[in-house]
């Protein structure tokens, strides 16, 4: 601010050239008139070619049958569909195996960089093992690693091999019973939100009393109990209503059940691995970042290891890792785009496609890179506001 | 990832050419000293590079052919392999000016996507191969029911399975990849049990199975598949020069004029042959399409006829043993027909 005034105190001298106010305003115009300029010639240029080209241009063809298939469709989708809805497909896609991914990657990461900094020498070495290794290969290779390395050699549907509870592990994926719900089972979903509100309450209640009193209440098992032992009296109570199908041996595949395709596994997998080693670099940083003396203090108070983590360290650090780590969420969102090496049918690859399909390119990429762009634009947003709440209120 | 980069190397393309007339394709061929064709990533007998690294193939012979009918030397031609997805925004764009791709003939491709097919230097249909170890007993394509199948992404392949399958009530589940290699070694592995593609394709494609016996091509063809070449839209001259290299190869095979007798053909008395080969005194006929009047001397000097052609790389000359069937000539019973030189 200072420097500003400083500015405009100038004396005045004497000519429109030398005023800054006015050279700046003028540079701004001409930047912001040449910006507009060169995306207006750009645009009009590529209108003109496509007519002159005969080729046709809009976005009416998001309209038309889309006429083919897609192998793992989250909503409704048949060739009857449109093109359209083809592209939904793709971006549920990509929604699914970003946010599994994004789950995934943080758990893995917080576990791997907190490992890293453990007492215990095993358990470091194999945390940095796990670290130096992901971060330093690409992330197609990993993709590849467990597409063709790990889920492609396993055995042929026939021989299938067999896991507890009814599923099956083959090289089509991995197959688990499904659930039926019957008549009245909405009775246990209600009994779990009953139960999911009570442990709230009972959470709320338990830090209360611990603030007046100072006693502790065992928080975490009494919310097991109630998440747990709800549904379950509603399911006896409701008379069984739960059916599961059973995934069974057919000509070809297995049939039934519920089928997780090796496409998704590998994308899902290659891409939690890959970013919980950046994740867990962020982590470790973070947890560096706060100044020992807080731990010293904490410990100087008599609180245990665990609880100096969970109450001390690790909300501290946070503030430090979390703008970091939404880079991170945006590159596994990203990266997700890799999927097409491997025929995972995401936003790339159904947009692709329906490009390829209607010979629409620019339309195509336009849609992909807005698509892109928004889904970054609410990650963002999102982390942001968790930043917020994080960030240090000064009192 | 590549048509993603060819998209936007598309649209900025279109967004940054002067949308002033540009030269006709031929004369900028010409300036440039060759032909860019775009062909496959690698199908055996239409576009495949042998083990020197050179192309080989139905669709490559044919792109040497016009090579030698605009330069006189049939090696002046640079290949572009290309995906299915990439293949027709490399031509839009004018990255390639030839697309000899085992590409199929659609009413849409030649309207709305700016392109325009010469003509048919394949008839063929779609099939399906089985695994016929894995699974005894399925000899027919109706009882694919529930089955996994592998296909190529952004082709007519794709379009033409759902609606099969639609139509005969059966279910599948579609295993899709963009690039021929995936899809191949996604059908050995066991990954599917079904390969769908044009049938030529399958046979060229068990050749590269690890072991090509155990794998059989069902009898069922389930759709009409012209495969040929196509320029952009709106250069009739270029259109010209492709098409009647395609006519060329059809007339050369019909007047038995061969690579090995093409010489001593050149001083047949007949008028037919005279014509041709731009023999007969004042025929013009090769410069009012904008080449030397012995084009089709050069054409089948560097290629040899249509039927020359197809024996060497898909026909009985070839490992992939396919009989000439409907793309015999017209006078043998197939649909390969020359309108004349004259």
């Amino acid at each position: 601010m200072a420097s500003q005034e400083i500015l405009s105190e100038e004396p005045n001298r004497g000519s429109f050239i030398n005023d800054p106010k006015i050279r700046s305003l003028v540079f701004q115009t001409l930047v912001v008139i040449l910006l507009f300029g060169s995306v207006w010639w750009v645009v009009n240029n590529v209108i003109d070619n496509l007519q002159r080209l005969h080729i046709a241009s809009g976005f009416a063809f998001l309209k038309g049958r889309a006429g083919f298939d897609i192998s793992q469709t989250p909503i409704a989708y048949t060739s009857d569909s449109t093109y359209g809805r083809a592209i939904i497909v793709g971006l549920i896609n990509t929604i699914i195996v970003a946010v599994a991914g994004i789950v995934t990657a943080t758990i893995i990461g917080f576990v791997v960089g907190i490992g890293r900094l453990s007492q215990n020498w095993l358990i470091q070495k194999i945390c940095t093992v796990y670290v130096e290794v992901f971060r330093n290969i690409p992330p197609l290779l990993v993709i590849f690693f467990w597409y063709s390395g790990v889920l492609a050699v396993l055995p042929a549907p026939r021989d299938s091999i067999h896991l507890p509870f009814g599923s099956y592990l083959n090289q089509r994926g991995f197959y688990f019973p499904s659930a039926i719900w019957g008549d009245g089972s909405w009775l246990i979903l209600v009994a779990l939100v009953v139960a999911l509100a009570m442990a709230w309450f009972v959470a709320h209640r338990a830090r209360q009393r611990q603030l007046t009193t100072g006693q502790q209440f065992p928080v975490f098992w009494t919310s097991v109990g109630l998440i747990v032992g709800l549904p379950l009296l509603a399911y006896a109570l409701s008379g069984f209503p739960v059916t599961f199908d059973f995934p069974k041996q057919s000509t070809f595949n297995l049939t039934g059940g519920f089928q997780v395709k090796p496409e998704f596994l590998s994308l899902y997998l290659a891409l939690s691995c890959y970013t919980a080693a950046f994740i867990a670099e962020i982590v470790r940083a973070g947890i560096r970042g706060v100044s020992k003396g807080q731990t010293e203090a904490a410990a100087a108070l008599g609180l245990r290891s665990g609880s100096i983590l969970r109450l001390v360290v690790v909300p501290q650090a946070m503030r430090i890792v979390i703008p970091p780590l939404t880079s991170q969420y945006l590159n596994l969102t990203k990266n997700s785009s890799l999927a097409i090496a491997i025929g995972y049918p995401d936003l790339t690859a159904t947009a692709g496609t329906v490009l390829n399909q209607t010979g629409q390119a620019v339309e195509g990429v336009l849609i992909m890179m807005v698509v892109y762009l928004i889904l970054s634009l609410v990650t963002s947003a999102v982390m942001n506001v968790v930043n917020a709440r994080m960030a240090l209120v000064e009192r | 990832m590549k048509h993603i980069a060819i998209g936007i190397l598309g649209a900025a393309t279109l967004g940054l050419m002067a949308s002033a007339a540009t030269a006709g394709t031929l004369d900028t061929v010409k300036a440039k000293g060759f032909i860019q064709c775009g062909v496959s990533t690698g199908l055996a007998g239409f576009s495949a590079p042998d083990d020197k690294g050179d192309w080989k193939g139905l669709d490559a012979d044919f792109c040497r052919a016009v090579a030698a009918a605009v330069f006189g030397d049939g090696s002046k031609v640079k290949f572009t392999p290309l995906s299915a997805k990439e293949r027709f925004t490399a031509l839009q764009s004018g990255e390639i000016d030839l697309l000899s791709r085992n590409t199929t003939w659609t009413s849409n491709r030649d309207s709305a996507l700016g392109l325009d097919f010469v003509g048919v230097t394949y008839y063929d249909g779609q099939g399906f191969m089985i695994n016929a170890k894995k699974l005894p007993g399925v000899n027919s394509a109706l009882q694919l029911s529930g089955a996994a199948v592998c296909v190529q992404s952004g082709t007519t392949t794709e379009l033409n399975l759902a609606d099969y399958f639609k139509k005969n009530k059966m279910e599948y589940n579609p295993v899709v990849f963009e690039k021929l290699e995936e899809v191949n070694a996604a059908y050995d592995s066991g990954r599917c049990d079904v390969y769908t593609t044009d049938q030529s394709g399958l046979y060229g494609i068990r050749l590269t199975l690890a072991s090509p016996a155990d794998h059989v091509v069902l009898p069922e063809i389930i759709s009409k598949e012209p495969l040929g070449p196509a320029v952009r839209q709106g250069d009739d001259q270029w259109a010209h020069v492709v098409r009647w290299t395609y006519f060329a190869l059809l007339n050369a095979e019909e007047a038995g004029v061969t690579q090995a007798n093409v010489d001593e053909m050149k001083t047949s008395n007949d008028p037919n042959i005279q014509r041709m080969l731009g023999t007969e005194p004042d025929g013009k006929y090769g410069s009012d399409l904008g080449l030397s009047n012995d084009w089709v001397v050069n054409i089948v000097k560097a290629v040899g006829n249509y039927g020359e052609m197809f024996e060497r790389n898909v026909g009985s000359g070839s490992p992939l043993k396919i009989a000439r069937g409907i793309n015999a000539l017209w006078t043998k019973g197939g649909l390969q027909y020359g309108p004349p030189i004259r």
